[in-house]
């Protein structure tokens, strides 16, 4: 029992991150010359003060959902997927592929046939290096970030090369078919005669993130699978003794991972822009990462987390629209607070793990 | 041990303080007692080697003369004079030079610059390499330390490399050489090469000490020998005073006294037949030289033997998954039917369904998921079982009820299924353990080091179900370090030394002093120990490789 309570480990830390995170941006604002509590006040309000800054934070959050989840799967079997960026882009292709090819006459129809296309292309995109882990050694975390790069040239190439539409000076994909077009939140508030979030692009893709948070938690924790990939994580040696094959673990978790990271283009590419453009997936496949890490790799901290992170998205983007602070100063913002949640989550866990130590033994001298 | 304090000088019995003394050094990990009052007096200009089974405390100790840990109670002499060794300068500083095991080497710098790391003088580099040339030639010449100066480490023979360590030591003006299992990756004639070295290094007037479990290596060029057993130190003897059969018996110690009620097997139907199975390691190097037993139904064969001669690949085979990138050649039938010893089917899943049993060596690595709840860990290894699950999901209610009744019937405390294994005590992770593989009701149970720290009340229960299940007519595979241990519970017993099956003795009808010629190699123990004493036997160890 030498661990401080869950509320602390769940709550507290990432709150105490955040909160440095914020310290710190506000002194790189002040720094500037600029009032840090005017841009809180212009992030939240663009963010959360409207149907409108709910719509893209929404939106924003469905992406980070994804991608976290991803990150989240295959951290359980002790990998470090930090190619979600690539297998989302990839998923990008299936979705367009199926859209653009198979004749569907209805986005009911379209949604799932566009799921299958863009899990089937992220997962294959991860099989190449989960098999290189699995069976050569070769390390994950080196052959993932080299598959993004490789994913970004190959759709440039195909973007350009094979999908653009003949005549067009843009590449991208043509726009796909109409009636594949998903509904927007806005269309299905506007069905039951409400306004919400008009001209918003978050859409059904949202309730499928929240699905997926579900099926992910059910599968680790549930399922013999997510057993079988949590017993790996935690002991390779006794995955073997247990009758683990890990070779075959490692590859379905990064099957999974892959395939989850390239649902993300269901959100971005089929229900936004609705067409294949260049650079769709905008770091969201990183920025997976920072979520699953401050989420503590569990999908409800993973929602969460990606709230935040749709909120910093969408308020970052007001702030470079309504105040002077240069959009660079707002990637510093953003990066802070990956910085503070992910990377230096110890800084802030350990003292206060010690501060609860150091309490609970005082009061065991007390007694 | 009658000559335990009688430790003069090795060789000159002059005044001279000893090199090393330690008095009442004590270290502790957690709730775990690595060292507990330990006293060593290694005099100067001798060999000293301190053997003992893994798990001892030789490296703990070492460790603490190095500077790596702090003792929490004791003090360290040296040349007489009481320091602190707060780090591995402190060390250095006092004359202490460490060849680990596992060497430190940069792989892709020169002998040179590896030699002269950390003790550059200066910023320019050139200066020091070529004083370091200098000094290297000359203790080539001196001890029959030759290596080229200019070669990359990476190109050199695991015995040169060693060889570098040492230089490297003798560079920063060691007098003191400690060895941490130096012929664990040594052929057989590098490790003589390596004796005569050390030797040469004792004439000169060094003092070394050599950390090994091997017998060969302690009777063949020590001056006194320390054994430790459980983090103390039970004895130090002069070398010429003892004997390979005696240490072994120290090492494993027969203190506790273990008292098994348990009645005359009654074998039964053959289960288990192992013939000449051989394993070649991914080293290349042979862990299992045609090792060939036989398990009935109804009886526990014991298997004896000092750690690391090829027990645990056994156990590994029959579990169901050799070592990676290792060579299985051989036979095991089990109840008539081969078991596939490679590829498909030789998987550690198969042989449950097969009716094997397993409680591994090590529960903390193997044996439980430290991080899983007790409950999941009732599943480990059953994961598959049909009333663990229900159709796409695992039947977490079935199994968190399976795990308390189980924890209920072997006692385990705390009984809080929702507790992470880690936070048990060894004794009651290890019932965890014993409570999910027995309870399975296997045909063949193999057992490895059932009662390796812990407790001894849960040894004694732990016994009791062993012993129930053999009475049940099940066939039992024991292996343990802890002499009395198999005595106590086997119905046969077979000793293993360098992956053979020495020989196969009734409880009943051997002696420790047997078994224990038996651990060290001799093969002929019943002519020998009939006329001749046991130091006598020395000459007798077989060259090979332990």
């Amino acid at each position: 029992m030498d661990k401080m309570p869950k509320w602390a480990d769940v709550v507290l830390t990432p709150l105490i991150s955040l909160i440095l995170a914020m310290a710190i941006s506000a002194l790189v604002i002040l720094a500037i010359g600029e009032s840090p509590r005017e841009a809180l006040t212009t992030m939240v309000e663009g963010a959360l003060g409207s149907s409108y800054g709910w719509g893209f934070t929404l939106y924003y959050a469905t992406n980070f959902i994804f991608t976290g989840l991803a990150v989240m799967v295959a951290y359980h079997a002790a990998l470090f997927n930090i190619g979600g960026e690539g297998q989302a882009a990839m998923g990008g292709l299936g979705v367009a592929l199926v859209l653009l090819y198979l004749p569907l006459p209805h986005w009911g129809l379209a949604l799932p046939a566009a799921m299958v296309g863009a899990a089937a292309f992220g997962a294959a995109w991860a099989f190449i290096p989960a098999i290189l882990q699995a069976k050569r050694g070769s390390h994950i975390v080196i052959t993932t970030i080299m598959f993004n790069f490789i994913a970004a040239a190959a759709l440039n190439y195909v973007l350009v090369n094979l999908l653009r539409p003949v005549g067009s000076m843009d590449p991208a994909t043509a726009r796909f078919p109409e009636a594949t077009n998903l509904p927007t939140l806005s269309d299905i508030a506007a069905g039951f005669g409400m306004e919400w979030g008009r001209n918003t692009p978050v859409n059904v893709t949202f309730f499928i993130a929240l699905l997926a948070c579900l099926l992910v938690w059910v599968l680790v924790w549930r399922t013999r699978l997510g057993y079988q990939i949590r017993a790996l994580g935690k002991s390779e040696p006794g995955a073997v003794y247990a009758g683990i094959n890990p070779v075959r673990i490692t590859v379905i978790a990064m099957l999974i991972s892959g395939g989850l990271a390239g649902l993300m283009a269901i959100n971005n590419v089929m229900g936004e822009s609705e067409r294949l453009v260049l650079n769709a997936v905008e770091g969201a496949g990183f920025i997976g990462i920072a979520v699953a890490l401050m989420g503590r790799n569990h999908p409800l901290g993973i929602f969460l987390a990606a709230l935040l992170f749709g909120f910093l998205y969408q308020g970052g983007g007001e702030l470079a629209l309504w105040t002077s602070i240069p959009r660079e100063l707002i990637v510093v913002i953003q990066a802070l607070v990956i910085l503070f949640t992910g990377a230096l989550d110890n800084m802030v866990r350990m003292p206060l793990e010690r501060i609860f130590l150091a309490t609970r033994r005082s009061k065991g001298a007390a007694r | 041990m009658a000559a335990a304090d009688d430790m003069k000088g090795g060789r000159s019995g002059t005044a001279a303080p000893p090199a090393i003394e330690l008095r009442g050094i004590s270290k502790a990990f957690g709730p775990v007692q690595a060292n507990w009052d330990i006293n060593l007096s290694v005099p100067k200009g001798t060999i000293h080697g301190i053997i003992g089974e893994n798990g001892a405390g030789k490296s703990t100790l070492m460790s603490i003369l190095y500077g790596f840990y702090k003792p929490d109670a004791g003090e360290i002499l040296v040349n007489g004079r009481p320091i602190t060794i707060a780090d591995s300068q402190t060390a250095i500083r006092a004359g202490i030079g460490m060849v680990f095991q596992h060497f430190k080497l940069v792989q892709n710098f020169t002998v040179l610059e590896n030699v002269i790391l950390g003790v550059e003088e200066g910023a320019l580099l050139r200066p020091s390499l070529s004083k370091a040339r200098g000094v290297l030639k000359q203790l080539a010449a001196e001890y029959q330390l030759n290596v080229d100066p200019n070669a990359t480490v990476e190109d050199l023979s695991v015995g040169h490399q060693q060889r570098v360590e040492i230089l490297k030591a003798l560079y920063r003006q060691a007098d003191i050489l400690i060895l941490d299992e130096p012929t664990g990756v040594l052929t057989p004639a590098e490790a003589d090469h390596l004796f005569r070295i050390l030797q040469g290094l004792r004439d000169e007037g060094k003092t070394i000490i050599l950390i090994t479990h091997k017998l060969r290596e302690i009777m063949e060029i020590t001056d006194n020998v320390s054994v430790m057993r459980r983090g103390e130190m039970v004895a130090s003897v002069k070398t010429a005073q003892t004997s390979p059969e005696e240490l072994a018996e120290l090492m494993v110690g027969r203190k506790v006294l273990l008292n098994v009620e348990k009645t005359p097997a009654r074998p039964a139907a053959l289960v288990l037949e192992v013939r000449d199975l051989r394993l070649v390691d991914d080293g290349g190097v042979e862990r299992l030289r045609g090792v060939s037993l036989d398990i009935r139904a109804g009886e526990i064969l014991g298997i004896a033997g000092v750690s690391g001669n090829g027990q645990t690949q056994l156990l590994e085979i029959l579990g169901g998954y050799p070592p990676k990138g290792s060579r299985v050649t051989g036979q095991v039938r089990m109840n008539g039917a081969d078991l596939p010893l490679s590829g498909r089917g030789c998987d550690a899943g198969q042989r449950r369904r097969d009716g094997i049993g397993h409680i591994p060596e090590d529960r903390q690595v193997e044996g439980l998921i430290m991080d899983f709840a007790a409950w999941e860990n009732i599943a480990f290894g059953w994961q598959d079982a049909p009333e663990f699950n229900k159709g796409w999901l695992m039947d977490n209610q079935a199994i968190r009820r399976d795990a308390e009744a189980k924890m209920e019937r072997f006692d385990v405390r705390p009984r809080d299924a929702g507790l992470a294994a880690r936070n048990f005590s060894g004794g009651n992770q290890q019932k965890i353990v014993v409570a999910r593989e027995i309870e399975r009701n296997p045909d063949l149970l193999l057992i490895g080091q059932p009662t390796r720290g812990v407790d001894i009340g849960a040894i004694e229960f732990i016994h009791k179900q062993i012993v129930a299940l053999r009475d049940a007519g099940k066939a039992i595979l024991l292996v343990s370090v802890e002499l009395d241990e198999i005595l106590a519970l086997a119905d046969r017993v077979a000793v293993m030394f360098d992956g053979r099956i020495m020989g196969e003795r009734l409880p009943g009808d051997t002696t420790t002093g047997e078994l224990g010629l038996l651990m060290a190699g001799v093969t002929d123990t019943r002519d020998s120990s009939a006329n001749a004493g046991g130091s006598a036997h020395v000459d007798e160890l077989p060259e090979g490789r332990a």
